[in-house]
């Protein structure tokens, strides 16, 4: 049962009376290129169950061999995290019953993470936070359940279910914060400013594409409230796989207002774990569970214990890229960016889309203005992550390329973006087919000019007469003989020429 | 034929000699153990499938490399029972449950690849307690296996067919696994010879573990030096096995050929004497530790006082791991499937095959391990038994720091009688309890056998114990006292067999 919005007090009401904690759990599948304790690929989009043996399969006798470069992986994502790393760990066996889970317990780490203790800092909302992390453990990703019949797509109701062993194995890292408090009315935008931050810093330490569309980034947010003054947190709800930006952010909202709207009914917060519905950005609860679930944890008796040598983590130390937010700042230093403008870059996921765009030869001003003027608005309708759209940077610098060239002004740039993202090819092949090239021939462009002087003659006549004012009557009247592919500045001047000769 | 002798009396050693010599071929040897098998194995149950034409393919296979002149392995060709919880490409793996009935895996296990490679012929696949979690054979849910010595009485477990095919003359070198004692407790039953290499020794992949930080596979024969020629073949490191060691294997052949113990120390561990020992038992066991030091040993007396809390440490810590690694059985992806009838979800379908499935002894030990591993008692059970754990490894190590080997009686009695401690797991636990020290050591382990008891005539084994790859000691001594008591008897302990 999904709770409506109708009920529930404004966000802004909500923050009148409460404090929200909030506390984000996210996975990362990396990019290995077989699983974390077997020789299987990881590729995506194989035939289902191509990608199995023995191992991932849990098949009896079968037994796991940690895959090094995942280690590695994790440990860099600890150092960037500015984590400790552990000198010794164990993974941990994490016991419970799922068709899509081959052994019925996740090899995963419990006590004993291979990072700790670090924090990242991100920009919202105009100033710095810092966010403290808890840990950063490894584990094997689970098999993929497709339920079919039923109305819910869940497993209960379903008639039958199809399981996909292919993910089983694929080596995940859970980083966890601390609880995030202080963030009051911010709390949604800070939720959604760490997990982009993150995203920008897995995708740099080339880990992984981090790509949540695809659930190789899935995040689940735990939000609770208290009154505002009061030191204990209330009781927390955790929404699952929430799985892009700007569902971090509304579902952070929506359970703002669901908890504020329960407490001030005088209930309690129920703790229970939520689905995020992203048709109208409600959440509802989970399966209720009768008991307390108990993972029944212990030392994983397969595996040998990890213990990353000194040398090799200052070696890995030595591999981290330049951080994200070091790179900003170069990089809002590089194109003249204001704080703001940056923050909203980073916000729409377009700093590497523009720094490709710029990489291919486009002013940075101009990459920046169409990724984030005319294809924000595009993406924003499309309720779509900007990097998603069907438009590729060389495409964008292709397009600076022809308006800088004056092949195009900006209002057919717009009708040429709009044929780019409908599949009708590069930007140049939308020009030649739809025929939108400006019309720079002078004496078409005149021919049309002396059809407005006739057309509009008292516009003429003043004009003449030293009042420039009417001139954009006539220069209006070019543009629509010329249905916009007219360049205005040099009908202007041409305008111009011909009255005041 | 030039073989002098009946094949299936032979030890391994002779039959590879003679297969090599051009004495006898190796489709011969095969078939006069099959012959051999489908004579007595109707009163004996040693084997829960029998592989003749996979037996035999080989078996021919090895004749055809000596006849092209191909140089053969040290066992090219011997027969061999597999205990039936190792993978078998293509060959049935049960485990002695009805919860894999009819499962063929797809894959060898490291084991079975290495006899393989080694020619060695595979008959087949051996019974045993259900997921090796008995100490008679019992708990197998395809019936009990006999003790060839008295086919009243059990073959020891939870290798019971594999110790009872070599008895039984059925093959002349099996392989067991040992948790608690599922090789040892078999052999000194059986009046034969079992070792549990050093954890890590031989790699389990393949093993259907019953308890991975315990289990460990072995070698079984009829003498010393074939189980050290066995072991050799199966041992050494594994990619594949995250705990299996990456050193060389000790040279356990060389020291079943030197058969000498001048001047090595051993002590006897004063825990494992006395009370609830059978007094035939005793006596063979004092017996032997006269012989060792007639043999040229210095003899200590060592006391290791946290063994007196290995046993229940034990049964926390089995259990704990055997409700995780029996987990997967749910009936999804292999083996029987109970209840799926269109109408019962995939949780009643899981329930209703285990139901089905398993049986009292496994669903008592994933209750227990549930249990002991549940929030709250984790640390009451679970975590205090790991501490137990390294306080007996701190016993062995002051031990070891003294003395080369230790030794012991393998079980405290010789073989009981089938259904006589079957409905009490206490008392059948207790058949485990000189011998689990050294699975939560992750030591080595032999048994070997040392005379008749004269309370009731049955096979009695000498446990020998040796530091973690230390292997090559155990054969050292096994094979001293061994080569003395044929002397002394002037013939092997397993000619007393009665003729089936």
């Amino acid at each position: 049962m999904s709770t409506s919005t109708v009920n529930l007090p404004s966000y802004e009401d909500a923050l009148a009376t409460y404090d929200p904690v909030m506390g984000l759990e996210v996975h990362v599948e990396l990019g290995t290129v077989t699983k974390m304790f077997c020789g299987c690929p990881t590729a995506f989009g194989a035939d289902p169950n191509t990608q199995t043996c023995p191992t991932c399969l849990g098949l009896p006798g079968a037994l796991p061999v940690v895959n090094t470069k995942a280690i590695e992986s994790a440990i860099r994502i600890g150092l960037a995290l500015n984590c400790e790393i552990a000198e010794w760990c164990r993974f941990a066996r994490k016991n419970y019953f799922y068709p899509d889970m081959p052994k019925n317990f996740q090899t995963s780490q419990y006590d004993e993470p291979i990072a700790f203790n670090g924090y990242l800092d991100i920009e919202a909302a105009g100033k710095t936070w810092r966010i403290e992390i808890e840990r950063a453990h490894m584990e094997e990703d689970t098999g993929k359940s497709t339920h079919v019949g039923g109305a819910t797509g869940r497993i209960h109701g379903a008639e039958y279910s199809l399981v996909d062993y292919n993910r089983a194995g694929i080596p995940l890292i859970e980083i966890v914060t601390k609880p995030i408090t202080g963030t009051g009315e911010h709390a949604p935008e800070v939720a959604r400013a760490y997990v982009a931050e993150l995203r920008e810093l897995i995708k740099a330490l080339g880990v992984s594409e981090a790509r949540m569309e695809l659930g190789q980034m899935r995040c689940d947010a735990n939000v609770s409230l208290r009154p505002i003054g009061r030191e204990k947190f209330g009781t927390r709800s955790e929404t699952k796989n929430v799985n892009s930006l700007r569902s971090v952010e509304r579902a952070v909202t929506f359970e703002i207002r669901r908890h504020a709207a329960v407490l001030n009914a005088g209930d309690t917060v129920i703790q229970e774990t939520r689905h995020f519905h992203e048709n109208d950005g409600t959440t509802s609860p989970g399966r209720v569970k009768e008991e307390a679930e108990d993972y029944r944890y212990f030392p994983e008796p397969d595996l040998v214990p990890v213990a990353p040598a000194r040398t090799w983590v200052d070696e890995l130390r030595g591999t981290l890229p330049e951080l994200p937010s070091v790179r900003r700042n170069r990089l809002q230093a590089e194109w003249g960016a204001t704080d703001h403008d940056m923050q909203s870059i980073q916000n729409a996921g377009a700093v590497d889309l523009i720094v490709q765009t710029v990489s291919l030869g486009a002013p940075a001003d101009q990459a920046r203005k169409w990724w984030m003027g005319e294809l924000a608005r595009h993406a924003n309708e499309q309720e779509a992550e900007l990097g998603d759209l069907a438009i590729t940077p060389a495409q964008v610098a292709e397009l600076v390329t022809l308006t800088t060239a004056g092949t195009l002004n900006d209002k057919l740039a717009r009708q040429v973006i709009v044929g780019v993202l409908a599949g009708e090819g590069s930007p140049k092949q939308v020009v030649a087919a739809r025929g939108l090239a400006v019309v720079s021939d002078d004496g078409a462009l005149l021919a049309a000019i002396d059809e407005a002087i006739a057309k509009f003659p008292d516009a003429a006549d003043k004009v003449r007469g030293g009042n420039q004012g009417p001139a954009g009557q006539l220069i209006g009247a070019v543009m629509k003989t010329t249905r916009g592919q007219a360049d205005a500045a040099r009908v202007r001047e041409l305008l111009l020429e011909r009255l005041s000769g | 034929m030039s073989f002098d002798g009946d094949l299936t009396r032979s030890t391994a050693a002779a039959l590879a000699a003679a297969i090599k010599g051009g004495d006898v071929t190796a489709t011969e040897v095969t078939q006069a153990h099959l012959d051999r098998i489908a004579k007595v194995d109707e009163k004996v149950h040693a084997f829960l499938h029998v592989d003749t034409e996979g037996a035999l393919a080989k078996a021919a296979e090895v004749d055809a490399k000596r006849a092209r002149g191909e140089k053969l392995g040290p066992l090219a060709g011997v027969p061999l029972a597999l205990k039936d919880v190792f993978t078998t490409k293509g060959v049935p793996t049960t485990c002695g449950s009805k919860m894999l009935q009819g499962w063929v895996p797809p894959y060898d296990a490291t084991v079975t690849r290495r006899l393989r490679e080694a020619d060695v012929v595979i008959l087949g696949k051996t019974n045993m307690d259900e997921f090796a979690m008995g100490s008679s054979t019992e708990n197998s849910a395809y019936g009990v296996t006999h003790n060839p010595w008295d086919l009243t009485r059990i073959p020891g477990g939870s290798g019971g067919g594999s110790s009872a095919s070599l008895a039984a003359f059925e093959a002349p070198l099996a392989i067991g696994t040992d948790t608690g004692g599922s090789i040892r407790q078999p052999a000194s039953v059986t009046g034969t010879v079992g070792v549990k290499p050093t954890y890590g020794g031989v790699s389990r992949y393949g093993l259907v573990a019953f308890s991975s930080s315990l289990d460990q596979g072995g070698p079984c024969a009829r003498t010393v030096l074939d189980a050290a020629l066995l072991h050799a073949a199966i041992a050494g490191h594994d990619p594949m096995d995250s705990t299996s060691i990456d050193l060389p294997v000790p040279d356990v052949v060389a020291a079943a050929r030197l058969a000498d113990i001048k001047g090595m120390r051993i002590g006897v561990v004063k825990q494992f004497d006395g009370d609830g020992y059978q007094d035939g038992v005793r006596q063979r066991f004092h017996e032997s530790v006269d012989l060792l030091r007639e043999l040229g040993a210095t003899i200590v007396e060592v006391d290791c006082p946290s063994f007196d809390y290995a046993l229940p440490a034990y049964y926390l810590i089995a259990p704990s791991e055997c409700s995780s690694n029996l987990a997967r059985f749910d009936a999804m992806r292999y083996g029987r499937r109970v209840g799926d009838d269109g109408v019962n979800g995939v949780e009643e379908v899981t329930s209703l095959s285990r139901e089905a499935g398993f049986g009292p002894e496994v669903k008592r030990r994933i209750m227990l391990g549930t249990y002991a591993l549940s929030s709250g008692y984790y640390d009451a059970y679970y975590g205090s038994a790991q501490q137990v754990r390294t306080l007996i490894m701190r016993d062995f190590d002051r031990a070891f720091a003294d003395v080369d080997v230790l030794v012991s009686p393998t079980t405290p009695t010789t073989a009981f009688k089938i259904g006589e401690r079957a409905d009490d797991p206490m008392a059948m636990y207790l058949a485990d309890l000189c011998t689990i020290p050294s699975n939560m050591a992750g030591n080595a382990g032999m048994s070997v056998p040392v005379g008749l008891a004269p309370d009731d005539g049955l096979p009695v084994g000498l446990q020998i114990i040796a530091p973690a790859m230390a292997d090559d000691r155990l054969y050292r001594v096994g094979s001293a006292v061994e080569a003395a008591l044929n002397g002394k008897w002037g013939r092997p302990l397993i000619e007393e067999v009665p003729a089936l």
